[in-house]
């Protein structure tokens, strides 16, 4: 039976509180309901975040297994150059696979599902990675900016060992000129929220709902748990009634805790509910945007089998408030600042380069001595044992899933840096091997000789004359 | 078994720049400045120099590549001209290769000089970019700078030998404000200021742990030696000094991908203080050399390079330190000049500029007598180029 075999999220560290936006730019006549948004940190983007909610879905789960990866998201950094091939590379996933992106609207996410689920019934690809993320850019002072949040989340769609057989789904689709982007434009436009609340929001969810539900002979209340987007968080409580469902059947939106995530946002809401889901229940999900996609599932007995993922809960918990409204348009690059005549050097990528060492760059694969069995990242033809030295009895050896502790650390003023201090240091793995990294979502006071930290991968540069988004892993302290 | 090159080749002249930011000063500007210094100390004329060796780091903000902006600079009239840049050691490569020229009697006399002009590139601190690391070191090195590195050796020290951020800073201050006592009375130190502990201590952070005073400057400067073989040096003068030895070792990797070094020394600082007292035949460092010119990048750097060359024994650096052991006046001084702390690191000068000031002790010619050491007789030069994770070290002994 089809279905979804694991699950995992991201959320970033930093919250933003609408209080913040509201005090910088409420001049603009922005009032922001009560909340805060999940704001992602300075290296991060949608890829990034895709990433991380694809280590935490995978779990222990061999990499190998998986062999198709499919990215919904609407906050791509590349136009030409697929994203999700990036993502698979970074996630170390094997060569022979099929990667795709969904993109272009955020029920990106559920279509993108909907597709694993179809490939996997058409039987070319047997454990597909869903990731879902969106990282959008929003006009400062517009009302998007406190009512979207970054986010990711990631699924494992298969035929066996599944913790929720997928059940049917229901699809509506309309050219709704709710929101629009053309392309090369950096920011969204939007039409009347009352217009997309009346005519696309409370319409689509309705019809997609109401059709699945007749569709499949099922009655709402049978649904332990219903999960669609917030756009409108009071319209959202009104079509539940509309739909006859009682409150304790809505999935939490996240609207005032992450914000709305765009692709990532539906997906989002449906590994919430499996955290929290018995045997037997069914849950029903239904994304916005040009549409709907609405999916159902019934939960089995393997949804006990799932421990050790952060999802949705660990990484709500897990959190640091971004104080400084100033410094999150510095980390979006909304305001120009100075970086001094050292932040202004030219980075440029080596792209034969980067394919050459894409393992070692983008995946942090190492290798690991046959002779000597010591780890040694990156990738070494002759060992660094100095009692081995074996040459060429090297295997690949993959540091991005291993734990390390902080061999020692500095936080730089020199370095050009958004966030300064730059703190960066030696990590030494668990099990062997010894490198310097930069250090992510930590404050220097935290940092400590000794400390656990794991690896994330983060986007280290964008360099707009070339166009390059690049790349690469830092260390960070064990988040939750 | 090698013989290696101890009193086989002689320093009779030698030159140095003022050190400083220069504004007024191009590169070339420094190399005549220094050359003149030379050959008029040396007592020759450029048709006596048989062959040259050139350093500079940092070609791309002065000279260019290659050694023809020396030869075109200084008009050599088409003799052997060789460019050397190996990170911070680059001035001492170039020394090296003069005297691997001479010892091996290719040629009688030769000439090394080494300059840097850091002071072209719009910020403090070194140039940076991913041109010094590699095409893949820079798709994967944190954003490294130079106080960062080191920072992360003073952090580690700090806790290997169980300092508080606050005892290990107050020892750091102390290697930094003897460095500016000393440099005080230079006048051709870039920094000739004295420096009190407390204005160290409580001077802004650069890279935790490492504030402003614990790094060295950034200087325009060249410096410039003449080297001849041993039996031919008195010729040239009464008191040529000679080279004892000259060593360099260079990180294998273990340090930055293996798990057993102790980040709170420099491994190659200490292999290469051995190869050198071998050549020298030196059995007791701390108690035989007399006094040296090491590689203070940092106030870290030269706390445990006194490790690293056996002058402190391991972990105890504290007390010497303390005790005033490396002090102008006390058994052992080091940087007698004033160190990189206040002449600034040139990267292509200093290895040359710290044998200039060892050159000048032992010939009891140091500009001031109130600097002038009592007989010294064996001066020792070191410097680190690159990061306490993956560096160069050279050592150079010289002596009467």
């Amino acid at each position: 039976m089809v279905g979804i075999k694991s699950y995992g999220a991201y959320i970033p560290r930093y919250r933003m509180n609408h209080n913040t936006i509201f005090t910088a730019v409420g001049f603009l006549g922005t009032f922001p309901p009560a909340g805060e948004n999940a704001v992602a940190n300075h290296d991060e983007d949608a890829l990034s975040m895709a990433v991380a909610a694809g280590i935490d879905c995978l779990g222990d789960m061999k990499r190998e297994m998986v062999d198709c990866l499919y990215l919904a998201t609407t906050s791509q950094p590349y136009m030409v150059r697929q994203n999700s091939a990036l993502v698979a590379t970074a996630l170390d996933l094997p060569s022979n696979m099929r990667t795709a992106d969904f993109i272009g609207s955020i029920k990106s996410g559920t279509t993108a599902l909907l597709s694993a689920f179809d490939t996997v019934k058409g039987e070319t690809s047997s454990n597909i990675l869903v990731c879902a993320s969106d990282c959008r850019l929003s006009k400062p002072g517009s009302p998007q900016e406190s009512l979207y949040g970054d986010g990711a989340a990631a699924l494992v769609v298969g035929s066996d060992d599944v913790i929720a057989t997928f059940e049917g789904s229901y699809s509506v689709s309309y050219d709704f000129p709710d929101r629009w982007r053309a392309s090369g434009e950096k920011f969204e436009h939007a039409w009347e929220d009352r217009f997309i609340r009346d005519s696309g929001y409370r319409q689509f969810i309705m019809e997609v709902i109401s059709g699945l539900l007749k569709r499949y002979n099922l009655n709402i209340k049978d649904f332990a748990k219903i999960a669609y987007p917030a756009v409108y968080a009071r319209e959202h409580g009104a079509i539940a009634r509309r739909l006859g469902a009682d409150p304790g059947q809505l999935q939490d939106t996240l609207i005032s805790t992450v914000g709305e995530t765009g692709s990532a946002s539906p997906i989002m809401m449906l590994v919430a509910a499996l955290e929290d889901a018995k045997p037997g229940d069914k849950i029903l999900v239904a994304s916005f945007g040009n549409g709907s996609d609405a999916l159902f599932f019934q939960v089995t007995e393997k949804i006990k089998n799932i421990t050790g993922r952060r999802a949705v809960k660990k990484h709500l918990n897990s959190k640091k408030e971004l104080t400084s409204y100033e410094k999150y348009l510095a980390f979006r690059n909304l305001a120009p600042m100075d970086l001094g005549m050292r932040g202004e050097m030219n980075i440029r990528t080596p792209m034969s380069a980067l394919f050459r060492e894409r393992k070692v760059v983008l995946a942090l694969c190492g290798s690991k001595c046959k002779k000597c069995g010591t780890p040694q990242y990156p990738y070494q033809r002759v060992c660094v044992n100095p009692d081995c030295g074996a040459i060429d009895q090297m295997e690949d050896y993959r540091f991005s899933d291993k734990k390390g502790t902080v061999f020692t650390y500095t936080g730089d003023n020199l370095a050009a840096s958004i966030d300064p201090p730059s703190i960066y240091g030696f990590v030494d793995f668990d099990g062997g091997g010894r490198f310097w990294f930069d250090f992510a979502d930590c404050d220097l006071d935290a940092v400590k000789v000794g400390m656990p930290v794991e690896m994330t991968f983060r986007r280290r540069y964008v360099d707009e004359a070339s166009g390059v988004h690049g790349y690469s892993w830092k260390a960070m302290p064990i988040r939750a | 078994m090698a013989e290696g090159i101890k009193d086989k080749v002689a320093i009779i002249g030698m030159g140095c720049t003022k050190f400083g930011e220069l504004w007024d000063k191009s590169a070339d500007d420094l190399m005549v400045d220094a050359y003149q210094e030379c050959v008029e100390d040396a007592g020759i004329e450029k048709k006596d120099i048989n062959a040259a060796w050139f350093g500079v780091h940092f070609e791309e903000q002065s000279v260019g590549k290659g050694a023809t902006s020396m030869a075109l600079a200084l008009k050599l009239p088409f003799i052997p001209v060789t460019r050397t840049e190996n990170f911070c050691a680059t001035a001492t490569e170039a020394f090296r290769g003069a005297c691997y020229g001479v010892a091996s009697g290719a040629y009688d006399i030769a000439l090394a000089l080494g300059v840097e002009k850091l002071k072209d590139t719009g910020y403090g601190g070194l140039p940076g970019g991913p041109g010094l690391m590699g095409t893949k070191s820079a798709l994967i090195m944190p954003k490294l700078t130079a106080p960062g590195a080191f920072a992360m050796m003073a952090t580690r020290y700090f806790s290997v030998y169980g300092l508080t951020p606050e005892e290990g800073k107050k020892m750091l201050a102390k290697v930094s404000a003897k460095s500016h006592y000393n440099g005080a009375r230079n006048p051709k130190a870039h920094l000739q200021r004295e420096v009190t502990e407390e204005q160290i201590l409580n001077a802004p952070i650069i890279a935790w742990p490492l504030g402003l005073f614990d790094c060295c400057g950034v200087s325009d400067g060249a410096a410039a030696a003449i080297v001849t073989r041993a039996d031919m040096a008195k010729n040239f003068r009464p008191d040529p000094i000679y080279v004892k030895s000259l060593q360099i070792a260079l990180s294998s990797g273990e340090e930055l991908m293996y798990t057993k070094w102790d980040g709170a020394h420099v491994e190659t600082g200490y292999r290469a203080g051995i190869l050198a007292y071998k050549e020298a035949g030196i059995k007791n460092p701390r108690e035989e050399v007399s006094m040296a010119e090491v590689h203070d990048c940092f106030s870290i750097t030269e706390a445990v390079t006194m490790e690293d060359l056996q002058f402190s024994p391991r972990g105890k650096v504290k007390e010497d330190i303390e005790a005033g052991r490396f002090n102008l006046d006390g058994p052992q001084p080091i940087q007698p000049d004033g160190g990189l702390k206040c002449f600034g690191h040139p990267i292509g000068a200093s290895g040359l500029r710290m044998l200039y000031e060892m050159y000048k002790q032992l010939q009891g010619k140091a500009q001031l007598p109130e600097r002038q050491l009592k007989n010294p007789k064996l001066g020792l030069t070191h410097n680190m180029g690159g990061f306490p994770a993956m560096n160069i070290i050279s050592v150079a002994i010289v002596g009467l």
